[in-house]
């Protein structure tokens, strides 16, 4: 994720600037809907009319991609994105305990983010690390062999919340 | 003059570095600058035995020896010993990579280079045979290329399994100016992970296969469809497609021949449907991934309406082989109409889980007991999932059904993409059954009504039923159900969701009584 500010006009400026050197693409949306959220984390609703002018499309169309795609988001995440996977291979070594235990530990639900905002959690199906179940992916790590106690020294690792008490 | 340097051999694959492939490579490269060792560390890609990874190879005299698995904390130890002095002398030695049981019993032809090499040296690969198949078919005209692949039998591998030669005649004799190549590598299906490890082991068999492909049938642009979540795969494609690029593989007069290609890695964004080939070209054009109508086909008006062939990972990166060695040797391999090899998963509950790559014709016992030696968890194995999410729950009893296209037809299952999930004594089907229903719900695109409103009734009715609510009714209505989504989906979403819900039905019966359900059983080992 980059480190764009989080004022309306740079978002405008950023997107006008991503959608300036993408739009001669083939099917140019999805990598534009990419970019701007490697850039600032989601897409945010405000930008799609200016997405949809850029392309010559209707807001409609912009808005039904980005609501198609499980992977698109239009609210900021928390400051680490945990995907669980939830699927066969996963639940065939224990993933559905591992979400229960997940979701209790973060004090959230899948879609959700902890309220100190450090955690995102989502539901995922399938990492390709099925050799290796439960998976767990944080950012672009992925993890194997993810039982409670791994959750919970992953999530340890990366929070800060609690040095910003102290 | 420095002596030679050891290699060291530490994979750099999504699951050896979900078990900390990465941080033993970073020790290790600690130890060699301390201690002034002779050895250079060399990332080759995973040979897919993932019990033992991380699994670590040295180069000695009488080829490349192997330990495993060396996890982060045995690393400082394993330096230690410093086995490039005396390499027989650890308690994790495996011995000979290649003489590795599990390793020598599988027919590896597509997977020949995976874990062998470095993944985007363009060196290691053309001493590996990379690049063979394209100079045999940049001497071929079109259509002796495709009758080559033709006459191998090779038959789709992302599942649907439609002889890749006769797609590629097709695309061939559509007359058109603009024509596309593009790659699905939307490996969806819980279970499989043979296209990641192409992509992130062995990437240039894929960029071999798909420039081969695009000389075949004439196209000058290609797309890659790779899925969001496999983020290790983007970023070794795309290094490899620069290398490509640079090297005259990709672009204007590829290897001196005045044939262009040009090729272009695009993300999906988390959607199951995508791997349906229609949609993934929707969601290619930019659109929501809702799946077209057939006809037409794709190989016909396909990408923005062009002539478009649609291969899977493992097909494309068979094609050199076929190209380099010849239909025939190809054609060798295999039984009745499955000619070849398919890379099989080995997932879920099962103790050796790994790739094994093997001609059709085995069993699947022999590939949950030979190779996967039984369950994870030491419990009685009691189902098995095989060709993802819309594959079905196979008993004890159909295991020695053999691995062939037809022959899991004839027992109402699925082959696929050749993912083998396996689970022991504590799983609830009428659970399994359920989440087949459930997934369908999620990635459902939408379009027809068997599969986006048949899929949340689905769920309502196995509720019903685990409930003990009017079960015989709904019974009747739930199969009902299924003969609707099966027969009236657009797509193989809705149409196959039923394959697992009735295996289920039909083999665990005993699971969606009331009494059952989760309580009444042991409870699962993670």
């Amino acid at each position: 994720m980059g480190l764009a500010s989080n004022s309306p006009l740079e978002h405008e400026n950023l997107v006008e600037r991503i959608i300036k050197e993408l739009q001669d693409l083939p099917g140019a949306l999805l990598p534009i809907l990419h970019r701007l959220q490697d850039e600032l984390g989601f897409i945010p609703p405000a930008l799609l009319p200016v997405i949809a002018t850029g392309l010559n499309l209707s807001r409609a169309e912009v808005h039904g991609v980005v609501s198609f795609y499980h992977y698109f988001r239009s609210s900021p995440p928390g400051r680490n994105t945990i995907q669980i996977c939830r699927a066969e291979s996963c639940q065939a070594m224990g993933s559905r305990a591992l979400e229960v235990h997940a979701q209790r530990a973060l004090r959230c639900k899948f879609n959700q983010t902890s309220a100190d905002g450090e955690f995102t959690l989502l539901a995922v199906y399938c990492l390709g690390n099925c050799a290796c179940s439960p998976a767990v992916r944080v950012g672009d790590e992925v993890y194997g062999h993810v039982d409670a106690a791994k959750f919970d020294s992953l999530v340890a690792a990366l929070s800060t919340s609690e040095v910003q008490v102290k | 003059m420095t002596a030679a340097l050891t290699k060291i051999y530490v994979p750099r694959d999504t699951t050896a570095c979900s078990l900390g492939a990465d941080r033993v490579a970073v020790v290790i490269q600690q130890h060699i600058e301390k201690n002034q060792l002779p050895l250079e560390i060399v990332r080759n890609g995973s040979r897919g035995l993932y019990w033992l990874e991380p699994m670590l190879e040295l180069e000695t005299e009488q080829g490349r020896v192997a330990y495993g698995p060396i996890t982060p904390d045995k690393v400082d130890e394993f330096m230690a010993a410093a086995c490039w002095l005396r390499s027989d002398q650890h308690p994790l030695y495996l011995g000979l990579t290649e003489d590795i049981d599990y390793l020598k019993r599988q027919q590896r032809l597509t997977f020949a280079r995976v874990g062998v090499i470095a993944p985007t040296s363009l060196e290691d690969y053309c001493q590996h045979g990379g690049f063979a198949g394209l100079r045999t078919a940049l001497a071929m005209k079109p259509q002796a290329i495709v009758s080559c692949v033709t006459d191998s039998g090779l038959r789709g591998r992302g599942g649907a399994a439609f002889p890749t030669g006769i797609k590629w005649q097709t695309v061939l004799d559509t007359a058109s100016p603009q024509k596309y190549i593009v790659c699905n590598a939307d490996e969806g299906d819980s279970g499989t992970y043979s296209d990641r490890m192409i992509m992130e082991s062995d990437p240039f068999s894929l960029l071999e296969g798909l420039i081969i492909a695009a000389l075949a049938v004439g196209a000058d642009r290609g797309y890659i469809y790779l899925r969001e979540e496999y983020p290790l795969a983007e970023e070794v494609l795309n290094r490899a497609i620069d290398v490509a690029y640079a090297n005259g593989y990709l672009g204007k007069a590829i290897a001196g021949s005045n044939f262009s290609f040009d090729l272009e890695l695009r993300l999906g964004a988390g959607a199951y449907i995508c791997g349906e080939e229609t949609s993934m070209l929707e969601s290619l054009e930019g659109k929501r991934g809702e799946v077209r109508s057939k006809p037409p086909l794709p190989a016909i008006s396909g990408l923005f309406g062009q002539p478009t062939v649609v291969n899977n990972v493992i097909s494309l990166a068979t094609v050199p082989i076929i190209l380099a060695q010849g239909a025939e040797h190809y054609q060798r391999y295999g039984a009745g109409r499955c000619r070849g090899t398919l890379p099989f998963q080995l997932a879920g509950n099962i103790k050796y889980a790994g790739l094994v790559e093997l001609a059709f014709g085995y069993s699947l016992r022999d590939l949950l007991e030979d190779f996967g030696g039984g369950t994870r968890s030491g419990r009685p194995m009691r189902a098995v999932q095989v060709g993802g999410p819309l594959g079905a729950y196979l008993p004890e009893s159909q295991w020695d059904t053999a691995l062939d296209y037809e022959a899991f037809i004839e027992i109402d299952a699925v082959l696929g993409h050749g993912g083998v999930v396996a689970f022991d004594d504590t799983v609830d089907m009428s659970e399994q059954a359920r989440f087949s229903m459930e997934f369908c719900a999620i990635e459902s695109c939408g379009k027809c009504t068997p599969c986006r409103i048949g899929s949340v009734r689905g769920v309502e009715l196995i509720d019903k039923i685990c409930a003990g609510k009017a079960p015989a009714q709904n019974s009747i209505l739930l199969e009902d159900l299924c003969y609707t989504m099966a027969n009236a989906s657009l797509c193989a979403m809705g149409g196959m969701t039923p394959i697992p819900v009735r295996s289920a039905l039909e083999h665990f019966a005993e699971d969606f009584e009331v009494d059952a359900g989760p309580a009444s059983r042991p409870s699962p080992q993670a």
